[in-house]
């Protein structure tokens, strides 16, 4: 079964986490919640397995 | 005073006084139907094609008014070309296959809903509930005409019942007062509000949902709307309602349903002159239109805990009710019928025990649990229960605009499709399991075009042993119950269809088919032991696996 990776796998995590903060710059929290939803929507796509979706939705709410 | 409920589309079965009124004992019947709605009727048109006497008690002249169901599905059509009325439903219905999908002020796609060929019918027709009815009913007049025996009784309304071992002692009320009937079974179609439930003080639980909806049936004048269904998520004309679903049914009628809350005042809305205000905001003021017939409805998703309780079987909505997004109230209630039919034709033709009628519960609880779990989705995304839930259904409906990916997560109800009985107790192990998935032991058949006809022709009615690229004998006949066998080749569907869908990678292949088309067990070729067992088990006569 293929396993979620909760190692680090970002590279220079700092810029990503820039970049994440700057999408949300300046935004009211209504279309915050809304972007981020989206996203969640758009990264789930991608990895599309139900597995590994199961494990990252399971390791979200622990 | 016999009152009615409601008013009727047209009179099918007025009142007349029958022999057992006058009768110095109750007169015993095999099978007693209570309801003739779409599901009393369908159990009335198996039981009588198999010439099992049955009497349908219902407590209204003919079908009532007002159209509810609009969606039949392709199963549901395939049951009633069984009972030889299914071509006068696709002839009547209207077939769709462009849908479009809008948010607040704007499309966010088109579909197409792009039908799988070699079908005799298509994915599902829209069309008026009480024709679906009509075309029934006049069939089992058909039947009965032909010498089945079918009686359907007007005004003739159930009023109490006493439940024995292996009979029910029914009280009826007519307009010539009441009188008793007894029978062996009693079937329970009487509705979602179901009086035989609350008789036997038998639970119906479930999930309530807080909406309304207002449905109003339209006749366009001078407009030509194109054929397509379409679907509002939060239409900017508010005034419309939370979520706006517009769809074409026969006879120049659109069906309109309008998601107007919870805090209602219902008999404000209901009046002609605030239906067509939201209308108009909805088609635009200059649209030209006649009111056909509007009502407000809220909806359950809820089930009995058991289909049966002795010599008492419940089928249609008085068994399970479902939200009507995704069409299943009716469809599900269709395959009951089916499903129910030849079994209890066996067992009260002394053909299997009673034991049988408990696998129509296994299989049926099965099937409602599916189309519980799928209606529940589709209202869940409808209408959000919770502002997260509302947040990840914006954002699907926004990004579907953009990306492809996202428009399989739009849910404004899922088609209507058979239920496959994987684990039934009447299965036989899948002894082909390189075949086609579709059609492993528990599925319903699929149909394949064959020259000028097609597959479905050919199956149900009584068991048959379908045979691919290889030999079997004509006939087998197993404790009292005999297989026909139909024999063919892949060539006789020069499409491929037939091979695709019964051969997959196999050479050949040797399928038990049930009296309602579902596969029972399937092999590579003729196994005389395998299929008398395949028999009785899918028969109820042997219970081990
Ligand atoms: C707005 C709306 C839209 C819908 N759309 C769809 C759709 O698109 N597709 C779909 O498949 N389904 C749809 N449905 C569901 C569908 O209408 C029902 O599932 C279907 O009518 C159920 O059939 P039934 O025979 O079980 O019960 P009913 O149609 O309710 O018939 C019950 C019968 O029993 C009779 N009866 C009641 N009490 C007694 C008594 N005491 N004695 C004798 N007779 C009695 C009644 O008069 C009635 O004739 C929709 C429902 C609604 C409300």
């Amino acid at each position: 079964m293929s396993t979620l990776n909760l190692t680090a796998n970002i590279d220079r995590p700092d810029d990503f986490y820039a970049d994440l903060l700057a999408l949300h710059e300046g935004r009211s929290k209504e279309e915050s919640d809304a972007i981020n939803a989206r996203l969640v929507l758009i990264l789930a796509n991608h990895i599309g397995d139900r597995a590994i979706l199961k494990q990252a939705l399971d390791a979200a709410a622990s | 005073m016999f009152d009615e409920r409601y008013a009727l589309a047209f009179k099918a079965y007025p009142y007349e006084r029958n022999a057992d009124q006058d009768a110095a004992t109750p007169v015993r019947h095999p099978v007693v139907v209570m309801g003739g709605g779409p599901v009393g009727i369908a159990t009335a048109l198996d039981l009588g094609r198999q010439n099992i006497p049955v009497v349908v008690l219902d407590d209204h002249e003919g079908v009532g008014m007002g159209s509810r169901a609009i969606c039949f599905a392709k199963r549901s059509l395939e049951i009633a070309d069984r009972y030889g009325c299914g071509e006068r439903m696709v002839d009547k219905g209207v077939v769709w296959n462009i849908g479009k999908v809008f948010h607040e002020d704007r499309q966010v796609f088109e579909f197409n809903l792009l039908p799988e060929e070699g079908h005799k019918f298509p994915a599902f027709i829209n069309m008026q509930q009480p024709y679906f009815e009509q075309f029934m009913i006049e069939r089992a007049f058909d039947l009965q005409a032909q010498g089945a025996p079918i009686q359907i009784r007007g005004k003739n309304r159930v009023e109490g019942v006493e439940v024995k071992d292996d009979h029910v002692i029914i009280t009826i009320l007519t307009p010539d007062g009441p009188y008793t009937l007894e029978a062996d079974w009693l079937i329970g179609c009487d509705g979602a509000n179901s009086p035989l439930r609350g008789m036997l003080d038998l639970d119906f639980t479930g999930r309530v949902f807080q909406d309304n909806f207002l449905i109003a049936d339209i006749k366009m004048i001078n407009t030509k709307f194109p054929t397509e269904r379409w679907f509002w998520f939060d239409p900017p004309f508010k005034s419309a309602g939370a979520s706006t679903l517009l769809h074409k049914q026969p006879d120049d009628i659109w069906r309109v349903d309008f998601q107007i809350g919870w805090d209602i005042d219902r008999s404000e809305e209901m009046k002609e002159e605030n239906i067509r205000a939201r209308l108009d905001a909805f088609l635009g003021a200059d649209v030209e239109y006649e009111l056909v017939w509007s009502s407000i409805y809220t909806f359950q998703c809820k089930r009995m805990e058991t289909f049966r309780k002795g010599p008492v079987i419940f089928a249609g909505d008085a068994a399970h009710q479902v939200s009507p997004f995704g069409a299943r109230g009716a469809n599900s209630g269709m395959q009951d019928a089916d499903n129910l039919g030849w079994k209890l034709g066996l067992v009260v033709a002394n053909k299997a025990p009673a034991s049988l009628i408990d696998t129509y519960n296994d299989e049926r609880m099965f099937g409602a649990d599916e189309n519980i779990l799928n209606s529940t989705r589709s209202t869940d995304f409808i209408t959000p229960k919770s502002d997260t839930s509302r947040l990840f259904r914006d954002a699907v409906l926004h990004l579907s605009e953009r990306y492809e990916f996202a428009r399989p997560l739009v849910n404004s109800g899922r088609l209507s499709l058979p239920c496959i009985y994987d684990g039934s107790p009447l299965n036989s192990a899948d002894a082909l399991p390189a075949g086609p998935a579709r059609t492993r032991p528990g599925a319903p058949c699929p149909d394949a075009p064959l020259g000028e006809g097609y597959l479905l022709a050919l199956l149900g009615d009584g068991f048959t042993v379908l045979a691919l690229e290889t030999d079997v004998p004509e006939s087998l006949t197993e404790g009292g119950i005999t297989a026909k066998a139909v024999s063919l080749s892949a060539e006789d569907d020069p499409s491929g269809q037939l091979a695709a869908r019964y051969l997959g990678d196999t050479k050949s292949a040797v399928y038990l088919i049930r009296p309602d088309q579902h596969v029972a067990a399937r092999m590579a070729t003729f196994d005389e032991e395998a299929l008398r067992a395949a028999i009785r088990r899918a028969t109820g006569q042997e219970a081990t696996a």
